[in-house]
């Protein structure tokens, strides 16, 4: 299988069962949205390596109460994932990951969520409501997000503070217009998300 | 083309009109539940096979490393035990890339990398909490890396 990467380190034989001799650290960034709202476009035009596909089987337990038999049922689903990886320096890897869109899979969210460094929120305008979700998930867990107002041709073009008002987003927020197809504008999505981050936390960027 | 909007706008000069979206309602009564929902991962394709591991342990992007830079110094083992490790032979993989390219589902790659754990052929680094980590030097090194591209 070959990869992408130009610059691997070399690897020093690692120790059984500790972590690895030199410093490699992966953080996490999610993709949300609604349905179609470009998060598979966007993970692929930031990645240096093709979109991945991942599966995660989940049972969601104690969920839903079966109509015939009176019985919990268990539901199985099983969630499908894209993901890519951006290289940052050697040993440090940024993963991004596009939540699965359709809201029944919510629940996946909160073992994709822990520890992410933050998330973009997609916006479609053709269908806003489809992004409440993403929003309201990120704004409970205090996880900094930034909303990225997908531009769809033949779509009206609206003003970011329209979308803002509407979300009843906190003012520190970033809202920004994007293209999901475009490398750079993806790349601007990621640094903004990184400097609110830092803001976040009080460090000045 | 991003434009970006750090501050709410200033009202602007048109008449008032009706807001160009519906607003997004109050979060209280939604589906949201934070007790909602222990997940049970399925090992099926492992014949319920689970071997205790340290919870969290493999987190979708702890990152996975063979011990032995050469095959011939493992063990007999099955064909999909040693895809893995012929993969994070020479770079460190996370466990969502290991399940992407193995095909497997992530839940049965968990299985197979607590087998190698228990054998001593892989090392794995998770991820470190955020709230631990030297953030602001990381998140620079972030901001810069992506700048950089
Ligand atoms: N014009 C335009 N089209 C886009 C943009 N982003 C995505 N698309 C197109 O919209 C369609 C849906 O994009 P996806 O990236 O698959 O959306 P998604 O959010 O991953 O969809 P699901 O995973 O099914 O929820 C594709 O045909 C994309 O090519 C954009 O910024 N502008
Ligand atoms: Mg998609």
């Amino acid at each position: 299988m070959a990869f992408a990467h130009s610059d691997v380190q070399p690897v020093q034989p690692a120790q059984p069962g500790q972590a690895s001799p030199w410093s490699a650290v992966a953080l996490k960034i999610l993709v949300a949205g609604g349905f179609g709202a470009g998060k598979t476009t966007l993970v692929g035009a930031v990645s240096e390596i093709r979109p991945l596909r991942t599966e995660e089987q989940l049972t969601t337990a104690g969920q839903e109460v079966d109509d015939t038999s009176g019985v919990e049922a268990k539901r199985t689903t099983t969630v499908a994932m894209d993901f890519g990886r951006i290289d940052l320096r050697p040993g440090l890897a940024l993963y991004l990951f596009g939540t699965p869109g359709q809201d029944r899979f919510w629940f996946a969210w909160d073992e994709l969520a822990a520890g992410a460094l933050g998330a973009v929120v997609l916006a479609d305008t053709r269908r806003l409501a489809d992004c409440f979700p993403s929003v309201d998930f990120f704004e409970r867990r205090g996880i900094p997000f930034v909303v990225a107002v997908n531009c769809f041709e033949g779509t009206e073009v609206f003003a970011p503070g329209d979308v803002r008002d509407a979300l009843d987003l906190d003012p520190g927020v970033p809202v920004l217009l994007c293209d999901a197809r475009r490398r750079e504008d993806g790349k601007e999505l990621l640094i903004r998300l990184a400097e609110h981050a830092m803001e976040r936390r009080g460090f000045v960027v | 083309m991003t434009v970006e909007d750090t501050a709410p706008e200033p009202s602007r000069t048109e008449e008032p009109t009706q807001p160009a979206f519906p607003a997004r309602p109050p979060v209280e009564d939604q589906w949201f539940d934070d007790d909602a929902g222990p997940m049970v991962r399925l090992f099926s394709m492992t014949k319920g096979r689970t071997r205790p591991v340290e919870e969290g342990m493999f987190d979708l992007i702890s990152l996975v490393t063979a011990v032995h830079p050469d095959e011939s110094e493992e063990p007999d083992l099955d064909p999909e035990h040693r895809a893995i490790l012929a993969l994070c032979r020479h770079e460190p993989l996370s466990v969502a890339e290991l399940g992407s390219y193995t095909d497997l589902p992530v839940s049965v790659v968990r299985v197979l990398l607590g087998d190698l754990l228990h054998a001593e052929l892989i090392a794995v680094t998770r991820p470190v909490p955020l709230a631990q980590l030297p953030d602001e030097r990381l998140l620079r090194d972030v901001i810069n890396g992506l700048r950089a591209l």
